[in-house]
């Protein structure tokens, strides 16, 4: 993106439209990516209400969670840990599940060293 | 048509508020400004001004409420004075990056501690790289004088940045004075209608004030203000020229006094250069040419300006009522301003420094006579011996 000088800016740091925060792409700020275990969700939106950036993606027609908005998605976490299919499975599991297991609902990778 | 009152400086500054008629005044009460809002929120009770006047709780929510007014587009003042002013600090710094044209009477008082509430300069000197503009006042009548313009300046489209009009705690802020009030509806039609040019209660145009802004911004719009501090020069002239035709008065960036022929000149701001004027006349009647020059822009600094009208004198005597501790010799904000401006622009004149009044100790003409007397001792010799002194403290 071009950056204006400035006598081109507006005073002071001013941000004359409004609602242009979608043009910032805070996915870039990402050093850990949320992945989507589809065949664990038991679809409950925990997810959808905690996230802090509205980036849980939801089918309208069927109201199924069907992943992630990694342009704005900043890899917080909260999504993994407050989802209760997360909980139980770490419960119930009988030696120490790591925030990467395949077995979680949504797990928790470090950006650049996952497959898909 | 004008009226002549018996006032105080405070009430002179009061009276001028209740002229402009500000859409919002925020302030906090404290010693020796709270007559200022004090007879102002009495217009206010007895409907004079339409202004909405908030009651703060502190400073820092008095600057803030001036910040969250001036960005909604509203016309804003303030009162304050020295403890009050760095409860401020914070915000004031916001305003000026905001480019919020709030316009503040500073009754300069000392800092604590050890806590004094008498005048010096500690606390506008201190704020001097704040980016706001400053104007020094010799007088309750300079005070009002200076407050009605201070509006326009703020406000004009070039400069955007709050100013401080500056006047002496006590001795000007409550010294009875005769000033001159002018008619009501001739300031009206001077200060004019504000027209903010980005308003937040612009509903149909909705905008962010103060936004995060990092390393790739941050730069910019600090180039920007100091577009707005350079523009200020013309503004002042061009407003101070129009005041002065309008109202009568002889206004400048500085006012100089038996200073074209003078062989050595004082430098001092506020209500002193009315004391140093008395010095001025006792000395000329000896035959010594000694003259004054007595700031009045301090921010924007008109650097050239100045040293154009002192560059004949042979000796320099800069006095100064607040201590930049630490600074070159321990001297003073306006003498190290002057030094400076000399070495980059004008002929090497010697100066020396005169740190007095601190804590509201009084300056005596006497004591102005041996200023004057240590500056010709310079320009004859030229040779400066202390470079900064300490007048009237006891060893």
């Amino acid at each position: 993106m071009e950056q204006k000088g400035w006598r081109d800016l507006p005073l002071g740091g001013m941000i004359l439209q409004a609602g242009n925060s979608i043009e910032y792409q805070t996915g870039g700020w990402r050093a850990f990516r949320p992945i989507y275990g589809e065949a664990a969700c038991i679809h409950c939106m925990q997810c959808w209400l905690f996230c802090p950036d509205s980036c849980i993606l939801v089918d309208q027609e069927s109201g199924k969670m069907t992943g992630f908005d990694l342009d704005f998605c900043k890899g917080c976490g909260i999504c993994a840990i407050q989802c209760p299919v997360n909980q139980k499975i770490i419960k119930k599991a009988e030696q120490e599940i790591k925030q990467d297991d395949p077995r979680l609902c949504i797990r928790i990778v470090e950006e650049g060293k996952f497959e898909e | 048509m004008s009226t002549f009152s018996a006032l105080d400086g405070n009430s002179a500054v009061a009276n001028a508020m209740r002229q402009i008629n500000p859409d919002v005044v925020a302030a906090y009460p404290i010693t020796p400004q709270t007559s200022t809002v004090q007879t102002f929120a009495d217009f206010v009770a007895d409907g004079l001004v339409d202004t909405e006047f908030v009651c703060v709780e502190s400073e820092h929510s008095a600057m803030s409420a001036c910040v969250g007014a001036s960005s909604a587009g509203a016309r804003v003042m303030t009162a304050t004075a020295a403890n009050g002013m760095a409860l401020m600090w914070e915000i004031m710094y916001i305003a000026a990056s905001n480019r919020n044209p709030v316009v503040m009477s500073l009754v300069n008082r000392a800092l604590s501690g050890p806590i004094n509430i008498h005048c010096d300069h500690s606390d506008s000197m201190g704020a001097r790289d704040s980016g706001w503009i400053q104007l020094y006042s010799e007088n309750g009548q300079e005070a009002y004088d200076n407050i009605i313009q201070a509006i326009r300046i703020a406000e004009h489209p070039d400069v955007l940045l709050p100013v401080m009009v500056c006047q002496d705690g006590f001795i000007t802020s409550h010294g009875m004075e005769r000033v001159e009030l002018y008619d009501d509806a001739d300031v009206k039609a001077f200060v004019g209608t504000y027209e903010p040019q980005w308003p937040l209660l612009d509903l149909e145009n909705p905008k962010t004030y103060g936004p995060l802004d990092f390393y790739d911004y941050y730069y910019e719009h600090k180039r920007q203000q100091v577009q707005g501090m350079e523009k200020a020069f013309p503004v002042v002239q061009e407003v101070t020229a129009e005041f002065n035709t309008k109202f009568g008065r002889d206004y400048g960036l500085f006012e100089t006094y038996k200073l074209q022929d003078a062989e050595v000149a004082i430098v001092v701001l506020n209500s002193t250069a009315g004391t140093a004027k008395v010095a001025v006349d006792k000395l000329r009647d000896e035959g010594l040419k000694v003259g004054l020059l007595k700031p009045r822009l301090f921010r924007p600094f008109p650097a050239r300006e100045l040293v154009d009208a002192l560059k004949h004198v042979k000796a320099i005597a800069v006095m100064d009522r607040s201590i930049s501790f630490g600074i070159m010799d321990n001297g003073g904000p306006l003498f190290s301003e002057f030094a400076a401006a000399f070495y980059v622009y004008g002929p090497r004149i010697p100066m020396a420094d005169y740190i007095y009044g601190l804590g509201g100790r009084d300056i005596l003409t006497q004591e102005i006579e041996s200023v004057f007397r240590d500056a010709l001792k310079i320009a004859e010799t030229g040779q400066v011996e202390r470079t900064v002194t300490f007048l009237g403290v006891r060893e």
